[in-house]
């Protein structure tokens, strides 16, 4: 009984963390952009600062008309948000926030192998959005998309190769277990690969080709309204708040901070994490958006590079003080 | 001797399919979620459908052909380069663990850099055929 209530309040606390996370980072994203460039942002909903623009947003949303085109794929178009936004859930499952076993959703043995595959599955839910719209932008958008995870998933693979390398596992908290301070500059060509990678996949500015709004009007998501949209936006979000947590545990030490883990664990990977989700708001306030060709060259003549680079480095370095 | 072997791996295979089985939770709890979302959405919403509003939207001018239009995949050899890169690339997790371990060392070191070599030969050829650049 006791582990039952166990596991409900640990999956209660990833299912809160992963509506309420998202929503943070979306008002940060609201108030630092229009801060950034010379505006208040939303000051009216809630009384403070607009605290509750998002809230307002979202009852918007789920009163609005849901819309499906008469010459869409029906089942699959009403089914992409689902699965856009739920492998990210999944992968909350698995970060840990703090040291030992009680600070994380599930041990998994596999958890790196394990949050690369489910991240992957997100984008089909862009993938199914775009063919079902039967919409020539969602279309191109669509085909952007499933370009782009072609070309990024490999150097983010191998990011994350080089730290199981170093850690000698593929747990998560096993490789925070072994972390020690000096990682950081060792592995910081692969943290960068990785996250410029992870924000390629998530389709952030400035690597916004795929949803270009003002070129092919929000490419996959084109036909799509009220709830259903609201809940692509939602994944939008939640995959920052993985990407910039899996960041901070892989590459940043995670709970480890300059003094001490004890009790104190979990406010550093969040501080990391949000220090992370701060840049990811920064970089599209002031980077142009790649075209689709560069977004391609990016990858494949300077990212996989560096990233087979960064093995050959950890594997040196690995066995060197062994 | 070879009972405890027996008693550890059943262990690890329990704890294996708990860890997992609370992962199969945790996705009944999303597809609830997103099911509730729905139903309640639809009792909240208003349907009032319109010929005009389920048209496809091209801009506010009335859609020409399909929306399933012939389109031209530039990057079908990217296609060919990620799956031959990636399947090979997985194999690194599980050496990863055991590269460094007492007895291998140097040996699979040198084994790396060849893998390492084919991948980045690779890669260079795909460069000089020109697939690499956008057409």
């Amino acid at each position: 009984m006791n582990d039952a209530l166990d596991v409900a309040l640990r999956l209660l606390a990833v299912f809160v963390a992963f509506l309420l996370l998202p929503l943070l980072v979306g008002q940060t994203e609201h108030k630092v952009m229009a801060h950034m460039q010379g505006r208040l942002g939303p000051m009216y909903a809630g009384g403070f600062h607009g605290w509750a623009q998002l809230v307002a947003d979202g009852v918007k949303f789920a009163q609005k008309e849901d819309v499906v085109p008469a010459g869409a794929d029906r089942r699959v178009f009403q089914l992409a948000p689902a699965v856009a936004l739920l492998p990210y859930l999944l992968v909350l499952l698995a970060v840990p926030i703090g040291p030992g076993d009680g600070a994380v959703g599930q041990v998994l043995d596999a958890g790196v192998f394990f949050v690369l595959a489910v991240m992957g599955v997100g984008v089909l839910g862009s993938l199914m959005a775009g063919w079902a719209s039967a919409n020539k932008f969602s279309l191109l958008g669509g085909l952007r998309t499933a370009a782009q995870l072609l070309a990024y998933e490999l150097p983010m693979l191998l990011a994350a190769a080089s730290v199981a390398m170093a850690a000698g596992t593929v747990s998560l908290p096993g490789i925070l277990d072994s972390f020690h301070w000096w990682w950081v500059p060792w592995q910081i060509t692969g943290a960068f690969v990785f996250f410029v990678a992870g924000l390629a996949e998530l389709q952030r500015p400035p690597f916004d080709m795929p949803v270009a709004d003002s070129e092919i009007i929000f490419g996959a998501y084109t036909e799509y309204t009220g709830l259903r949209f609201a809940l692509f936006l939602l994944a939008e979000y939640a995959g920052i708040v993985v990407l910039c947590g899996l960041t901070t545990v892989l590459f940043l030490g995670g709970w480890h901070g300059p003094w001490g883990a004890d009790g104190l664990g979990w406010l550093w990977t969040l501080l990391k994490t949000a220090v992370l989700a701060f840049v990811v708001i920064w970089l599209r306030v002031t980077y142009p958006r790649l075209r689709e060709d560069q977004l391609q060259k990016l990858s494949w003549t300077l990212l996989v590079p560096l990233s087979l680079a960064q093995i050959a480095l950890t594997g040196v370095v690995k066995v060197v003080i062994q | 001797m070879r009972e405890p072997t027996v008693v550890v791996a059943a262990d690890y295979f329990q704890g294996y399919f708990q860890s997992y089985a609370v992962v199969g939770l945790l996705a009944a709890v999303g597809v609830l979620f997103v099911a509730v979302a729905f139903a309640a959405g639809r009792l909240l919403r208003p349907v009032v459908p319109t010929p005009e509003k389920l048209l496809t939207y091209e801009c506010g001018v009335d859609p020409v052909g399909e929306g399933w239009a012939h389109t031209q995949v530039r990057y079908y050899v990217y296609a060919f380069l990620y799956v031959i890169f990636a399947v090979d690339s997985i194999f690194l997790f599980p050496w990863a663990t055991v590269f460094a371990a007492p007895g291998y060392g140097a040996t699979t070191l040198v084994e790396m850099f060849v893998f390492l070599g084919f991948l980045a030969v690779g890669l260079l050829y795909a460069y000089k055929k020109g697939v690499l650049a956008w057409t």
